[in-house]
């Protein structure tokens, strides 16, 4: 009895601490609707900080005052991006300020890294609370009793501050309808940053609490942000009760759940999150999000059909591509081989979130499914490079049609996440499922057949299936089917009545979209020779997400130019600096304020204005 | 920015060199590509890179390879990658006209270089990773492991755990395949010395995300006499800092692969674990006079004591020169046949990479952690030579594709 206890304790504690982080990024998401990626990073820094000052100043009040301080600094960070990035990007397309968070992500993980260096920091424990108390016979640590008090108390004074303060109620407001709280007067730009502040400073005590449980170290920031998602989708947008009844449940599931299934630890809070969206659209506590009446969402762009001047400049593309191998050394094919896979997938990823309207966190599923669709012939069966290209749509597709087919039923962020969750599934599966998949340490071996080997033949494959797909995409998007899709986005109430079935049709490009997906990375697996379980993990997803935000998601060029930007920087940096992570970040952040529409986002609006 | 001006000195360096290389009349440089971690784990590969800097300098100070040409060596960050790295490897290869590569942390990524290596017929030195798989399923012609695998290192602690009295053991690993095949290595090969011995309970949390809480007490209800730890890192820290806390480890025997390891121990500080067998690398205290040479030239380059990085990075490019000298050249083939039996001086005493699976024979120290001025160190500790802990030729010719 005893140990049930202890374990359930052990959980609620875990839980408090994830919900201190969730809570902020519930709030920031409630209000700004900003997909905070830099959430994890303000919680790693507020870890930072704490180490470093509780280090300095010792004793009772020397603790207390650091997490404090963390705190407060980190909240200050927070009121820094506002200020300086994301006002500036209100007015972008949905999820555009990602982009931002994520260029803070990496240039906070150089700057950590040449601030408190690479060693982990273990920090002091809190005073007066290092030892344990006896509960029914088994001892528990102190501090952690601590931990699972403050859970509920700061749940209690954010419900006060957002109930019974002027501010929380202007915050509501400014949530509920923008435009009506800046008519009546209301300084919403400042209402934001403070909300900036108020979750970023939730971000850094999160992380301060930490210090005396864990090491400091350089990869709190991912660690962490995924979760923290998870517990803000689960409990409801915005939802902060929501967020901590998550936490709570997440923590229980965990610790009881290592009792009786030890493997489960890589998966156990995805499938959680799946099951809750599939049976409760809006998380637990959510409500169906109200459309936010606010300047940023305005209607979406038409898309036209290629001018024949645009149908011009693709062909030339196309013909200068076609010559490259002649100019082009080994190396700078092999790049090149990549940045054509990375704009299929991209452009499979824009075909659903721009004329679909359903984001995507969990791309990379289907991109990594074609790949272990060619690996695993190869390994099981020793087929050469043409069955294992027919396998890779082939089995992406199976996959997104089962994974689609739960995920259309959702908008929105929680669609997004529903994605990620499956995505976290599939790779969980790849990277356990040692017998056939190989695990972690993959598969490898899935070399080109002998005819495809020279680095031109395969580039010219490459460039045929990919400028194929491309053009493909775009032409479905301008069949009927392709209109429908688009009805469906803008309206799915007069779409349904003029007798289009949204969900089979969102279903079905869905299903596209994976399998397109899914032929770059069979393709992918053959230009490296080896695939594993990375190739369907989170960060490709982003990968892929910065890639079509960047190039501008309202746009059809717009994958095409992000994966060659996003590629060519990203392998350039890599060869020339050690830091290519700041400078990659600050490129993404001057990319974004220079062009808050994406890149081809702004050559077309500035083609419109002339 | 410490990495321009890093690059710019080697740059410099390196033209210093061969321009009085070029004067002695001597022959263009070889070039070693050089793949790691260095953004993904600057704790590790770090040290590592001092490692290697340090015996490429010394290498060239004394006249490089094969009569007279330098070392040259052009490093790259793998960004933790697999397909990041094979994509350097073949920048290296067709640009950078490479002659040899080394370097890697991570076992899939040491993986997935080597069957580039194998198919760009490179000879590939894997330097740090442990997957068993590198050498044995997986091994090629071209590819050669320094460090000690996962079977020797869990072999080596064998040895000490088989010694112990306790029946009831339970584990706790990583949840993926450097956890797993520690597990499942440390269990054979126990059971075989200890028929007596049962397993009582395991925990697999994930990798970096371990909830130590709930983990050290779930392990706890076994009530285990011993505990198996593959942890490390900062999940380490946690699960010492639960442990110790909640007293999981008092009248429990510990036994720890890698913990003794300055890179694991160091940050523990006054919390390293006392009486852990682990096994490690005890830099302070080892006084033969190979060490004490490669200690004295680190400390006085860099400012900072080695860690095992910096052993198995200096070792690795020492390795490389040497098989460059025997073979006569820098030619994939030659250099690959040098390297088997090749036999190299290295800071822990001679090791030799084995022929009939390219693992060098290093070994490890084992020996207990006890924690003295505030910080833990190794004590009654002993080396184990990796030649008397890697398994019959029988099992290693089963396992390796010929």
């Amino acid at each position: 009895m005893g140990f049930y206890v202890v374990q359930c304790l052990s959980g609620l504690a875990q839980a408090s601490s994830l919900f201190l982080v969730a809570a902020g990024l519930s709030i920031i998401f409630g209000v700004t609707r900003i997909v905070n990626f830099a959430h994890g990073s303000f919680y790693m820094v507020g870890a930072y900080i704490a180490v470093t000052l509780a280090e300095r100043w010792a004793g009772g009040f020397g603790f207390w005052g650091a997490v404090a301080i963390a705190a407060f600094g980190t909240g200050l960070l927070g009121v820094v991006l506002e200020m300086l990035v994301l006002r500036r990007l209100y007015r972008s397309p949905e999820l555009f300020q990602l982009l931002a968070t994520f260029g803070v992500v990496l240039i906070v993980q150089d700057a950590a890294l040449a601030i408190w260096g690479p060693e982990d920091l273990l920090g002091p424990r809190a005073p007066g609370l290092e030892g344990v108390v006896r509960i029914l016979g088994r001892p528990f640590p102190k501090y952690e009793l601590l931990l699972i008090a403050l859970g509920p108390l700061v749940l209690g004074l954010l419900w006060l501050l957002f109930n019974r303060t002027r501010w929380g109620t202007l915050v509501r407001a400014a949530t509920q309808d923008r435009e009506m709280t800046a008519a009546l007067g209301i300084n919403q730009t400042w209402l934001f940053t403070s909300v900036l502040f108020l979750g970023s400073l939730l971000a850094g005590l999160g992380g301060a609490l930490q210090i005396p449980r864990e090491a400091v170290n350089l990869h709190m920031d991912i660690n962490i942000v995924v979760e923290a998602f998870v517990v803000v989708v689960v409990g409801g947008m915005g939802s902060v009760g929501g967020a901590f009844l998550a936490a709570v449940l997440i923590g229980q599931l965990q610790a009881f759940g290592i009792l009786i299934f030890p493997q489960i630890t890589l998966v156990i809070v995805f499938l959680f999150m799946a099951v809750v969206l599939v049976v409760r659209p809006h998380g637990l506590l959510g409500r169906p999000q109200a459309l936010a009446r606010a300047a940023g969402n305005q209607q979406e762009p038409l898309l036209r059909p290629a001018t024949p001047a645009g149908r011009l400049v693709g062909a030339a593309l196309l013909a200068v591509l076609a010559l490259l191998p002649a100019l082009a050394g080994d190396y700078a094919l092999t790049v090149l081989t990549e940045i054509l896979i990375l704009t299929l997938f991209a452009a499979s990823l824009h075909f659903i979130m721009g004329p679909g309207g359903m984001i995507s966190f969990g791309h990379a599923a289907y991109f990594g499914l074609g790949a272990y669709g060619a690996g695993l012939l190869v390994k099981h069966f020793a087929a050469g490079m043409l069955p294992g290209l027919v396998a890779a749509p082939l089995l992406a597709a199976g996959g997104a049609l089962l994974f689609g087919w739960f995920c259309v039923r959702l908008s929105g962020v929680y669609l997004a996440m529903l994605t990620l969750a499956f995505a976290q599934i599939t790779w969980s599966v790849a990277f356990q499922w040692q017998a056939v998949t190989g695990g972690d340490n993959g598969i490898l071996g899935v070399w080109p057949d002998g005819w495809a080997s020279p680095r031109w033949v395969f580039y010219y494959l490459t460039l045929a299936c990919c400028a194929g797909g491309v053009l493909m995409l775009r032409r479905i998007i301008f069949s009927p089917f392709g209109y429908a899709l688009r009805a469906g986005r803008d309206s799915p109430l007069r779409a349904d009545a003029v007798g289009i079935d949204v969900r089979r049709i969102q279903w079905l490009a869905f299903t596209l979209a994976g399998t397109f997906a899914g032929l770059g990375g069979g393709l992918y697996a053959y230009a490296k020779g080896s695939v594993f379980p990375n190739l369907m993990a989170i960060p490709r997803s982003v990968d892929a997400l910065v890639m079509v935000l960047l190039g501008g998601v309202q746009t059809l060029t717009g994958p095409v130019v992000g994966a060659a930007v996003f590629h060519t920087l990203n392998t350039e940096m890599v060869r020339h600096t050690e830091y290519w992570r700041l400078l990659l970040g600050v490129s993404i952040i001057v990319l974004v304020l220079v062009f808050p529409m994406g890149i081809a986002g702004a050559f077309r609006r500035r083609e419109r204005a002339a | 920015m410490q990495g321009l001006k890093r690059t710019f000195r080697a740059a410099v360096a390196s033209a210093a060199l061969s321009l009085t290389a070029l004067s002695a009349g001597a022959a263009e440089p070889v070039r070693i590509g050089e793949i790691n971690s260095y953004t993904g784990l600057p704790a590790f590969t770090i040290p590592y890179r001092q490692g290697w800097e340090l015996a490429v300098e010394e290498i060239n100070d004394k006249g490089g390879v094969l009569g007279g040409r330098m070392l040259e060596v052009i490093s790259r960050d793998d960004a933790g990658k697999p397909d990041d790295a094979v994509r350097v490897a073949n920048e290296l290869v067709s640009n950078e006209k490479v002659d040899i590569l080394a370097g890697t942390y991570f076992s899939h990524i040491g993986l997935a270089v080597s069957d580039y290596a194998l198919r760009s017929k490179k000879v590939f030195v894997a330097a740090e990773p442990l997957t068993d798989a590198i050498t044995w399923d997986k091994g090629n012609r071209y590819t050669f492991r320094l460090r000690p695998s996962t079977y020797m290192q869990a072999a080596m602690l064998v040895d000490r755990a088989a010694a112990l009295p306790a029946k009831r053991w339970a584990t706790v690993a990583p949840n993926y395949e450097y956890g797993q095949s520690a597990v499942a290595v440390f269990k054979q090969l126990l059971k075989a010395k200890r028929p007596d011995v049962e397993f009582v309970g395991e925990q697999w949390p994930a990798q970096g995300k371990i909830d130590a809480g709930s983990t050290v007490q779930a392990l706890a209800a076994s009530q285990p006499e011993a505990i198996f730890n593959v942890t490390f890192g900062p999940d380490l820290a946690k699960f010492v800092r639960e442990g110790t806390t909640r007293g999981v480890f008092d009248g429990v025997s510990v036994v720890s692969l890698l913990t003794g390891e300055p890179e694991y121990l160091d940050p523990l500080k006054g919390e390293a674990p006392d009486g852990w067998i682990v096994t490690g690398y005890p830099w302070d205290q080892i006084d033969t006079p190979a060490h004490k040479a490669f200690l004295d030239a680190y400390q006085a380059r860099f400012k900072d004591y080695p860690r095992l990085g910096s052993i198995v990075g200096y070792t690795t490019f020492k390795a490389i020169a040497a098989a460059v000298d025997k073979a006569g050249s820098t030619d994939s083939e030659k250099v690959a046949d040098a390297f088997k039996g090749l036999k190299v001086e290295s800071p822990f005493g001679g090791i030799e990479f084995r022929a009939i699976d390219h693992q060098a024979t290093m070994g490890a120290y084992v020996g207990s952690i006890a924690v003295k001025d505030g910080k833990g160190a190794m004590t009654d500790w002993a080396y184990s030579d990796g030649a008397d802990y890697l398994p019959s030729d029988e099992v290693v010719l089963k396992r390796r594709p010929q």
